[in-house]
């Protein structure tokens, strides 16, 4: 009777506790087989603890160059969907032109759009037009699909803001720039930054798209793909590790940032 | 800032505004005088808030011009304009304490060393206590008082209130009144005020122009538009008329006129238009300036006096005075307030009444205008 009463007082708590296990779980299983010493190449089945892989990270030949080179990607292909997308966000809040409802719903298209269709129609884009396939055609379709995210993100964060804090900005000696840089930008700041997280973390580990238009370059989630045919480096463990501990570690210091602020303001 | 405080009138010459087919603001011609506190009253959708903004620049105007002093300032854009304006949400920048929002204008004109004037605009709006608070953490009446010294630090020539009290409870708003009044007296700059409430453009302006439709009705000191409207719509907008159509009998220096069987008097010089013999006016007359008497009595009512019978129908204690509600072969429905002073009890619902007042107090307005227009309804009342 007594422990009916406890779960169901608790019922929340142990739900979310579940939800968080589900998730997290895999990562674990990362995590622990980066300390992995495998006998044969696969990284399956635990052997014994070892630090060998985190201390040669880049051992593998041609890992550090894929891991890289999808930085890099990661990174144009934010600034390029954040700046554009900004734009398109805020033309479709605050303007009314002709199409306007057409380029709103088309937006959404490839984050509707099965990601094979969209990879092998931009293929033949691509082929028709005679590209060569690379890094500029990786790019340009990271940018794409990146896009509809950020328009996404900056257009809710635009459309609660009230117009009459640019006007009061007008009204009190800003020109256009200042108004845009002083008032605009650090108002619609957090749903830039929404934008660009996404886009950087679709980038970075998009594999159908990249796949399809990547010519001979290979992107970090292309060179784990075809090592996993021929056997699994530890490494691939070590730099999955590293990239999750490093997210936690900038969300808790954004946590952190945003309460003491909030301390700050109240005192 | 060379020109801080010495700018003249703001003069509006011709503006108009258009949408499209629809006309906000019919061409019109103000002139609000330096120092002075200027209240545009009219309801929602007469046209005074686009009048606001493009004296703000936030508007351009569709024809016209509009002068500060005697500088043309109509291709100006707001933020080369010395006007700041107060608006409606304030619209404090979420973003930035309060320093910071009140600091705002001066650093955007390269003006590096603000704190005093900072600090001294927070002891203005007695606000000193506030200054790294962020606007969501102040209550309506500060972050007005905010907006109100954002505005004001810059010395603008002219200062835009756009219904600046609005969003703030009944209470609140009178004592906003009087502080808004206390700070226009201290600082000296010609105020523009946009209200839609009568009162709160009485007690604070020194001249009202009641706007109607995009046109401006009547301008004058408050207590002129109250004693002297010139349309039936000032007078039922400000405050309460009591209009009854009449025939018109005799003129002259006093029209005589005829209404429901009794004879009425006019002072001729209070006709807004022309006045002919068999003609049609509109008697007005406030509810406060009406004696009533009980019809036993009717012989003590001095001679000269306008007089009309009728039925109390209804009547409410109020305290001060009491309200009635009188009809009258002359006009349903008409207005009374009594001081309670002396109380006649017989004055109750179906007694018959004598209302009689000082012809001087009557007015006359055309007969060709709705008879109802600018009386609040439910809905207006909002």
């Amino acid at each position: 009777m007594r422990t009916m009463r406890w779960i169901r007082k608790n019922l929340v708590v142990i739900a979310g506790l579940l939800t968080l296990a589900y998730m997290i779980l895999p990562n674990l299983v990362v995590m622990a087989f980066s300390f992995n010493k495998p006998k044969g190449r696969f990284n399956y089945s635990w052997q014994e603890f070892s630090l060998d892989a985190w201390k040669d990270p880049c051992g593998v030949a041609d890992m550090c160059e894929s891991l890289s080179l999808s930085l890099q990607l990661a990174a144009w292909a934010t600034v390029g969907a954040v700046v554009l997308g900004t734009m398109i966000a805020f033309a479709l809040v605050r303007y009314r032109f002709r199409a306007r409802g057409a380029i709103n719903s088309l937006i959404f298209l490839p984050m509707a759009m099965p990601e094979v269709v969209m990879a092998a129609s931009l293929l033949t884009l691509f082929l028709n037009m005679g590209v060569e396939l690379g890094f500029w055609t990786v790019l340009i379709a990271h940018i794409m699909f990146c896009l509809s995210f950020v328009v996404t993100a900056v257009k809710a964060r635009v459309m609660s803001m009230d117009p009459r804090l640019e006007e009061a900005a007008r009204d009190l000696y800003a020109g256009p720039t200042q108004t845009f840089l002083r008032v605009t930008l650090p108002i619609a700041a957090p749903g830039i930054a929404a934008g660009a997280l996404l886009a950087f973390a679709l980038s970075f580990d998009d594999f159908i798209i990249t796949n399809f238009n990547a010519g001979s370059t290979v992107t970090f989630p292309m060179f784990v793909w075809g090592s996993a045919q021929r056997g699994t480096p530890v490494q691939i463990n070590v730099i999955g590790t590293a990239m999750f501990v490093l997210a936690v570690l900038m969300v808790m210091a954004g946590q952190i940032i945003t309460n003491r602020r909030k301390k700050t303001a109240t005192a | 800032m060379t020109d801080k405080n010495t700018g003249g009138d703001v003069r509006l010459s011709g503006i108009s505004k258009s949408y499209g087919s629809f006309t906000a603001v019919h061409p019109l011609d103000l002139t609000v005088p330096q120092g002075s506190f200027f209240a545009l009253l009219g309801a929602s959708g007469c046209g005074k808030t686009t009048t606001l903004r493009m004296i703000a620049g936030l508007e351009d105007p569709s024809t016209g011009t509009v002068f500060l002093g005697d500088k043309d300032v109509t291709d100006l854009p707001p933020y080369k304009r010395p006007v700041n304006t107060v608006f409606q949400s304030y619209a404090l920048f979420p973003h930035m304490d309060i320093s910071e929002n009140i600091a705002f204008g001066l650093r955007r004109r390269g003006i590096k060393s603000v704190k005093k004037q900072v600090d001294d605009m927070l002891e203005l709006v007695q606000l000193g206590d506030k200054a790294h608070h962020k606007p969501h953490q102040l209550s309506g009446g500060q972050q007005q008082r905010v907006a109100v010294a954002r505005a004001l630090i810059n010395h603008p020539q002219v200062l835009l209130l756009d219904e600046p009290l609005g969003a703030l409870d009944l209470k609140l708003r009178r004592q906003m009144q009087l502080e808004l009044k206390r700070i226009q007296t201290e600082v000296g700059i010609t105020f523009v005020h946009v209200t839609h409430d009568q009162e709160e453009a009485m007690t604070m302006a020194d001249q009202v122009a009641v706007m109607n439709g995009g046109r401006v009705e009547q301008l004058g000191a408050p207590a002129d538009l109250y004693e002297n409207p010139q349309t039936t719509f000032v007078a039922n907008f400000l405050g309460t008329s009591n209009l009854i159509e009449a025939e018109v009998l005799e003129t002259g220096a006093d029209v005589l006129v005829t209404a429901g069987g009794g004879k009425l008097r006019i002072p001729g010089d209070r006709c807004t238009s022309a006045v002919r013999q068999g003609g049609k006016v509109l008697v007005g007359v406030r509810p406060e300036k009406i004696s009533l008497a009980h019809a036993d009595d009717a012989g003590t009512i001095a001679d000269g006096r306008n007089r009309v019978t009728g039925r109390i129908v209804d009547s409410s204690f109020i305290g001060v005075s009491t309200q009635y509600v009188v009809n009258s072969p002359a006009g349903a429905e008409l207005q009374v307030y009594e001081q309670n002073i002396e109380r006649d009890t017989r004055l109750v619902p179906g007694a018959e009444v004598v209302l009689h007042w000082n012809p001087a107090h009557t007015f006359g307005l055309d007969a060709a205008q709705d008879i109802d227009a600018g009386v609040e309804t439910v809905e207006d009342a909002s």
